[in-house]
């Protein structure tokens, strides 16, 4: 299969638009990069996701100013956990890119970037709902899909296929 | 179904207001859409959608399934384009294996795809249409409707469900006269498109009830994640089809419809002006059509032909092996979208390796549009709620999936 292996060198991808303006704002702001079948991923700690997404939102030259896609990973049984995926599109450069935060099981908790775009509300209450990992900041964190007194969180992998009977 | 009871809290001096509920079981909901409206006479003070009726955890169920069986649930999240869905999945799979497909079944694709966003938009028009009280246009829309019905039939022998894609390529060839009935029914649409629009655009009825109706702006429209129609008809110029390619788009010549304004009427161009192009698409692909293989040359992964499983061993093997065991994908992960007739379709993929998928999730564009509900809405009159939610276009089966 033609797939070629994936680049996590920061290195050699330095010069994405993203990676420059998130280094520069700080070096410590990118835990690690990942380029893998065209597609940009950047590792980002769970006390930058808001700042981050709010200085690529309006980053001079290519603003990745439309959120696509909140949605998360359960890595169970291994830690840290859960995977928090944020997917953003740059309208005028025509750019995607993947913004991801690790969460421990512990404290599966991050920060709501409904103030940096509205439209993450649906997206992290699913999040909520189905993965139990909570957006501090959220205006109205609470279940949107299942029923308010369900018990659980479906899509974790510890969490039957066939529900509980 | 967050709101069971509903309490929004009346503060002192608002007591004025209602609460209104409507849905789920409401024909202008377009399926099982809940809206709690707080209203203030006839003027929606807050409006709230409950979503959730509808579902039925189909990324659950893709987890514990083969890559290949999961192409049947695509179908049933959206039933009004199933084979958009189809193709954004197989198309995620495929950049996950780096699997190449032959011209034929891509240009085959944009073909149908094409056919799904007219079946798609035409529901839509007659639909709407409906809602706001022009009741003719919805038997017009499905008598067209109709006939590419029964193409789907004819291609896969199914009206709805489709499931035509496979991983690799497309699952049957075409049968003898398909060519020929959609040359024809792209011929005569045209002229249907000016019927809908003889009897809708320049209708005063019709502009009263749709222009400066549920404005939204383009600010709004890209700060709520709203995509497709819904943020062209406030005039940002985005279409994945044109700007991100896929599946051979680059060689189709096509306009994408932008409207300024952001109102009911807006969409109702956008969408109206889609169907014209999508009929020019699909007649550049019957004039293009490549000959060649349906199916990309990779035998661990395409089911090998009935005839060949009869003639030689190693395709009975393969068969056996990836109806049994399916076949593994290489780790990574992947984020797909396509333009859906509702806007930007995307699955993000995780593979650990295995035969089965380790994390489907599906970004669904209505999901995304109906949040700008309460933006179009708030502070207009109640009357006009039921225009602005058929003029985004929901599904409640991909919304809810």
């Amino acid at each position: 299969m033609p797939v070629a292996p994936a680049i996590t060198d920061l290195e050699q991808l330095k010069n994405h638009p993203a990676i420059v303006r998130l280094l520069g704002w700080k070096d410590s702001a990118i835990q690690g990069v990942k380029f893998d079948r065209e597609e940009m991923t950047i590792y980002v700690d769970r006390s930058d996701i808001r700042e981050a997404c709010a200085l690529l939102r309006e980053n001079p030259g290519c603003p990745f100013n439309f959120l696509s896609d909140v949605t998360c990973v359960d890595w169970y049984p291994s830690e840290p956990r859960f995977e928090v995926v944020y997917h953003l599109l740059s309208i005028p450069r025509k750019e995607r890119v993947r913004l991801k935060v690790r969460l421990n099981s512990s404290s599966p908790t991050v920060d709501s970037i409904t103030s940096v775009w509205p439209g993450a509300d649906y997206f992290e209450r699913e999040v909520y709902d189905l993965f139990g990992v909570r957006f501090a900041g959220h205006p109205h964190l609470r279940r949107i899909l299942m029923p308010e007194d369900w018990e659980g969180h479906p899509l974790r992998k510890d969490y039957p296929v066939e529900g509980y009977r | 179904m967050a709101h069971l009871t509903p309490t929004p809290v009346l503060e002192p001096g608002q007591d004025r207001t209602m609460i209104l509920n409507m849905g789920p079981q409401h024909p202008s909901t377009h399926g099982v859409l809940r809206v709690l409206l707080e209203i203030d006479g006839e003027t929606v003070v807050r409006l709230m959608p409950d979503i959730g009726y509808l579902h039925t955890g189909i990324e659950k169920t893709c987890e514990a399934k083969f890559y290949q069986q999961v192409v049947p649930l695509t179908d049933r999240i959206d039933y009004l384009c199933p084979l958009t869905n189809n193709l954004c999945y197989v198309l995620a799979v495929e950049k996950l294996l780096g699997l190449e497909i032959p011209p034929k079944a891509q240009w085959l694709r944009v073909l149908l795809n094409e056919l799904t966003r007219i079946n798609s938009h035409l529901v839509w028009l007659g639909t709407h249409a409906m809602d706001i009280g022009a009741l003719t246009v919805f038997l017009y829309c499905f008598r067209e409707r109709e006939e590419v019905l029964k193409m789907f039939e004819m291609v896969s022998g199914q009206r709805m469900m489709t499931s035509y894609f496979r991983v690799g390529g497309i699952a049957l060839e075409p049968p003898l006269g398909f060519f020929d009935r959609v040359r024809d029914f792209a011929g005569y649409f045209p002229e249907r498109v000016d019927e809908y629009e003889n009897l809708l655009t320049g209708n005063p009825i019709w502009m009263m009830r749709t222009k400066g109706v549920a404005r939204l702006t383009a600010e709004d429209a890209v700060a709520l994640g709203a995509t497709g129609p819904t943020l062209r008809g406030s005039g940002v110029d985005i279409d994945l089809r044109r700007d991100m390619p896929y599946s051979s788009y680059e060689k189709f010549q096509f306009k994408v419809p932008v409207s300024q304004e952001g109102d009911v009427f807006a969409r109702y161009m956008c969408r109206v002006q889609e169907l014209r192009e999508s009929v020019a698409i699909v007649r550049q692909a019957l004039d293009g059509m490549p000959e060649g293989p349906i199916k990309a040359d990779a035998p661990g992964i395409v089911l090998p032909d009935r005839e060949k499983m009869k003639t030689q061993m190693e395709s009975l093997i393969y068969h056996f092996k990836i109806i049994t065991e399916g076949f593994a994908v290489p780790a990574g992960e992947v984020y797909q979208a396509v333009e859906s007739p509702r806007g930007e379709m995307g699955y993000y993929i995780v593979s650990d390796g295995t035969a089965k998928p380790y994390r489907v999730h599906m970004r669904s564009a209505c999901f995304a549009n109906l949040q700008t509900l309460a933006t179009m809405c708030e502070g207009h009159l109640l009357a006009d709620v039921v225009a602005a939610i058929g003029s985004i276009d929901i599904v409640l089966g991909e919304i809810d999936r």
